[in-house]
């Protein structure tokens, strides 16, 4: 049981996917536009945002950095125009997953807890470990730099989580999307280029130059050495 | 080809040292005739001066000392006009000869023969080991008292050397020959001054040229002058100009299409979606309803599915021909990733894989993935289980081969056709799960990477597909987005 908010201009849409995610146990509020979305984020208190791209006035773009703006709720985006732009474009703004439309609902929610899981605390190590100035608490999931803490998504957090569990160990970009995002099949794997750029801006000094989360070409990512 | 290259091998292949070398040998040729035919014309008149003058001293002494000879002489009369005459002369009369000087043997019988004959002046140019040598003889003539003349029998012969005059003539060569040579440096440097004018153009041209090879529409010349290569410059850029219109039109067409594709995917996209969160909770309902609903509903819900299918296949092969997908290729192990399309689609009870290496390379892993099932899709339905799936390398490409064990590729079509949209391979089959596009997107993004498929019956019985991309292992281009600090990492 979360709350969801629902994001859709299109009517027939916005109404049975409301009431098929409310069969799959979600409490959904769902708004036509993106003013009205963020309004209803405000006083929903939504856990996770099902955000549609293409909307009237303002579009599912500028709702998503907005929302990002404000706090680190996961965002899925629906996107109808099956162009690689709009994908690209959603996770800049901050998106954490993106589903194709048509798409059947049971596999919405299945993409739905798979986001939500990303913030549940890591079962593995419950342990505190600290990498230079970054402090990564795996039992009450929070991360400091320097100290102080960096809000982080449930998808930056996880992603940061698989990364430093094993330091100095290359990850390729499908072991990460199987382990992160829990894609089961041949994902995406601009979902982890863009991962990695939304957490070495939280947690490099010089994202450019970084020093925790390291490019291995052609293979993936590394955590370290540091 | 190698015939001709082999035959033409002192002539070089640059434009520049081609123009070099053929305003100089027209430098040459030039700089050479010129001296030469000055040179003859200069030779000939000093000759003709030279023997022009002996000729007149030689006649001057003779109608000057003719008249004191006595008639008929002695040889004593003979001996002075003999010394009147110098060195190397000689003087007759019937038998009485008086002679001096060694070159008197280069008077030959010939010349006796025309002063015998009664020729008033002979010359003869004889050449011995010593040089060139003039040898010039006349009869004295005796004038009677009526002002006739014969002959009085007395012959005078000279020789006189012309050395001086061929010396003369050496230096001239001389001075021809080092013009000529001294010509040829002067013409090299023309010519590089020449060629360089003449190329620059060119050369700006070329630039120009592979500047629009490179895509770089607005590439223009600044024509200069009025010659030829300006006349060059100027149809290079209304061939530029031309260029860059039709490919913006095509560009702008092109853009159009995309973005009626987009608008489509979103028009078709839509409704589909919300079609299918109804079917699907139409479908969770349906226990509660009558066989006969049941039966509808199961119907609506495979319908709506294979709508969906259709539109998303419609869909990807518009954007594909709108040029709308853009490869993004990644290193990866195909022989993992054609393991994870057939486990992820829950294929594994009805293929086989066979074992192998790793092959690596560099391809778009969801184009691979996509195009792989539609492959192995297409077996399981128009095949017979078990699927064989094999990844191996070859060469430079990876080829994934799919074999099904079902009654081969029908008869009678070309394996090409096979490839084509909304191709069914069973005519008598009007249902099928497939959309009719899968080969045909297959094929496309097989063409997208380079690569190609084709089919075939197998050596067993049943249909063979062959999907062969290029590995690309030596390309540097990869998907990272932050490629650039990589050479930065390697270091740390």
């Amino acid at each position: 049981m979360s709350r969801i908010l629902l994001i859709e201009d299109d009517h027939s849409v916005r109404i049975s996917l409301a009431k098929a995610l409310g069969r799959y146990g979600h409490d959904v509020a769902s708004a036509p536009s993106g003013e009205e979305g963020l309004r209803l984020y405000r006083e929903h208190a939504a856990e996770l945002v099902v955000l549609d791209l293409m909307l009237p006035g303002m579009d599912g773009f500028e709702v998503c950095r907005r929302i990002r703006a404000a706090g680190t709720v996961p965002i899925v985006m629906l996107t109808a125009r099956g162009d690689d732009i709009d994908v690209v474009s959603g996770l800049e703004s901050g998106a954490d997953d993106y589903v194709v439309k048509p798409v059947e609902p049971r596999v919405i929610d299945a993409r739905i807890r798979a986001v939500l899981r990303r913030g549940a605390p890591d079962r593995a190590g419950r342990s505190r470990a600290a990498y230079g100035d970054l402090v990564i608490d795996r039992a009450s999931m929070t991360v400091t730099r320097d100290g102080d803490a960096v809000a982080m998504t449930p998808t930056e957090l996880r992603l940061l989580l698989e990364l430093s569990g094993s330091p100095g160990q290359v990850l390729s970009r499908q072991q990460l999307l199987e382990s992160v995002w829990e894609h089961s099949y041949l994902g995406d794997s601009r979902l982890v280029d863009n991962g990695v750029q939304r957490l070495r801006a939280k947690i490099e000094a010089d994202p450019a130059a970084p020093v925790f989360i390291q490019t291995v070409r052609g293979f993936g990512y590394r955590f370290g050495p540091v | 080809m190698r015939v001709e290259s082999t035959a033409r091998r002192w002539w070089p292949r640059s434009l520049r040292a081609r123009v070099i070398l053929a305003f100089v040998a027209v430098a040459m040729v030039a700089a050479t005739a010129a001296s030469a035919a000055g040179y003859i014309a200069a030779r000939a008149s000093l000759v003709e001066e030279t023997q022009r003058r002996a000729v007149d001293a030689v006649r001057d002494q003779i109608s000057r000392l003719a008249p004191e000879v006595e008639y008929p002489p002695d040889q004593q009369s003979l001996d002075r006009l003999r010394i009147s005459l110098g060195e190397d002369s000689m003087v007759t009369y019937e038998g009485l000869t008086a002679a001096s000087g060694g070159a008197l043997g280069l008077i030959s019988d010939e010349l006796r023969a025309a002063v015998a004959d009664g020729d008033r002046f002979s010359v003869q140019r004889v050449v011995d080991e010593s040089g060139p040598h003039l040898v010039m003889a006349a009869p004295i003539l005796l004038t009677s008292v009526d002002g006739g003349q014969r002959a009085s029998g007395i012959e005078v012969y000279v020789v006189q050397g012309l050395t001086p005059t061929q010396a003369q003539l050496d230096q001239w060569t001389r001075v021809v020959v080092l013009t000529i040579v001294g010509a040829l440096p002067l013409a090299v440097l023309l010519a590089l001054l020449v060629s360089r004018s003449v190329l620059r153009p060119v050369q700006r041209l070329a630039h120009s040229a592979n500047q629009l090879a490179e895509g770089n529409l607005g590439t223009r010349l600044t024509p200069s002058g009025r010659d030829e290569l300006a006349d060059l410059a100027s149809t290079f850029n209304d061939t530029a100009a031309a260029l860059e219109r039709s490919v913006g039109k095509l560009r702008d067409r092109e853009a159009d299409a995309r973005r009626f594709v987009a608008d489509v995917s979103h028009e078709l996209r839509t409704p589909l979606m919300a079609l299918t969160s109804i079917m699907e909770m139409l479908d969770a309902d349906a226990r509660d309803r009558s066989p006969e609903e049941r039966e509808m509903t199961t119907m609506a819900v495979d319908r709506t599915r294979k709508l969906a299918r259709l539109a998303e296949d419609l869909l990807e092969l518009s954007r594909l021909d709108a040029g709308a997908v853009e490869l993004r290729p990644e290193l990866v192990d195909v022989v993992h990733v054609v393991a994870d399309t057939v486990r992820t689609r829950g294929w594994t009870d009805g293929v086989v894989l066979v074992p192998a290496e790793p092959v690596p390379a560099r391809v778009d892993v969801r184009r691979l993935d996509i195009s792989v099932a539609n492959l192995v899709g297409n077996a399981l339905r128009h095949g017979s289980p078990p699927v064989a799936v094999e990844v191996r390398a070859e060469a430079d490409d990876v080829l994934v081969v799919v074999t099904d064990h079902g009654p081969g590729l029908p008869e009678g079509v070309a394996p090409d056709r096979l490839f084509g949209r909304f191709y069914k391979g069973d005519p008598s089959r009007t249902r099928s799960d497939g959309s009719g596009l899968g080969l045909a997107i297959t094929l496309v993004n097989a063409r997208l990477h380079g690569g190609d498929v084709s089919a075939r019956d197998s050596d067993d019985a049943g249909a063979r597909f062959v999907l062969r991309l290029p590995r690309r292992l030596d390309d540097e281009a990869d998907i990272d987005e932050d490629a650039g600090i990589d050479d930065d990492e390697a270091g740390r």
